[in-house]
């Protein structure tokens, strides 16, 4: 029945973006996490959403409805932010520490972006849900 | 006489199928507002509606005259699953963004929330069409 894939569609978004939630609050939580080696730094990361055709997994051609997955993370390519901290047990022998890219306030609009997002997608469920059990009230 | 219950609901029924399948698109749209590349789709509902009650109306009167059953056989009736959603695949737009985005995504948040909205009304007001005819029959059945 194809009314049940909505909830599919709303639950693989909310689904990616608790994926998107959960890399924020990893770049959140390691904004400070600094190190003496610009290689080992902790780098901001981001995940990469994609369409998902459910007609190609089903092998359906008339089916319109496509679900979003997560296809990957990435780690941001920006490099990480030297400072002169000699005193800082983690410092290199230059006496520098490189803490991560992460962009905190970048960080916090994109928590907000994706709270909304989900948001969005539980309402769909909820009125999905809402207009179904309708449905299968008609008649009485 | 025969009583024909689809032609007893009218266009109702289809509508109810179509506003389920737009929900789904909408649905669809609002999953992957920042899913990179996406192109946000919408129903071009009336031709939508008008294709799926224009083969009920000949298909009843083929039935009706008999005069070839196998013409009357190949058209396709508005209950036909297959049929019916592959029309729909025929009157699937994409939208025009208002603001494009540089990610290639045309999801509009706002807009496909709206649409989301009037396509519940919607849904629910041809619900509550459908019902009254199921209400009318009950009472012509039992009388009371």
């Amino acid at each position: 029945m194809s009314s049940f894939k909505i909830f599919d569609i709303a639950g693989s978004g909310m689904s990616a973006q608790s994926v998107r939630l959960n890399t924020v609050a990893s770049n959140l939580a390691n904004a400070e996490s600094v190190s003496g080696d610009p290689n080992t730094a902790y780098r901001a990361r981001h995940p990469v959403f994609e369409a998902v055709r459910a007609s190609v997994a089903a092998g359906q051609k008339n089916d319109p409805g496509a679900a979003v997955r997560v296809s990957g993370i990435v780690e941001s390519e920006k490099a990480p932010e030297a400072r002169y901290e000699p005193g800082n047990p983690l410092a290199n022998a230059e006496g520098y520490i490189y803490a991560p890219n992460v962009n905190v306030v970048e960080e916090m609009v994109d928590m907000i972006s994706a709270s909304r997002a989900y948001q969005n997608n539980v309402e769909v469920m909820n009125t999905s849900k809402e207009l179904l059990l309708a449905t299968l009230r008609l008649g009485q | 006489m025969a009583f024909d219950l689809d032609s007893y609901l009218g266009v109702h029924a289809a509508a109810l199928k179509l506003h389920e399948r737009r929900t789904q698109l909408l649905a669809t749209n609002l999953a992957n507002a920042d899913t990179p590349g996406y192109k946000a789709q919408d129903l071009d509902f009336r031709s939508a509606l008008n294709a799926a009650t224009a083969p009920a109306a000949t298909a009843g009167q083929l039935t009706t005259t008999r005069s070839s059953t196998a013409a009357a056989n190949s058209i396709s009736l508005p209950g036909d699953g297959a049929t019916g959603a592959g029309s729909t695949e025929a009157f699937l737009k994409y939208r025009t963004p208002l603001a494009p985005s540089l990610d290639g995504n045309t999801v509009d948040a706002q807009l496909e929330q709206s649409a989301f909205a009037e396509n519940a009304v919607r849904y629910q007001a041809t619900l509550s069409f459908l019902s009254s005819r199921f209400r009318s029959l009950m009472t012509a059945i039992t009388g009371q």
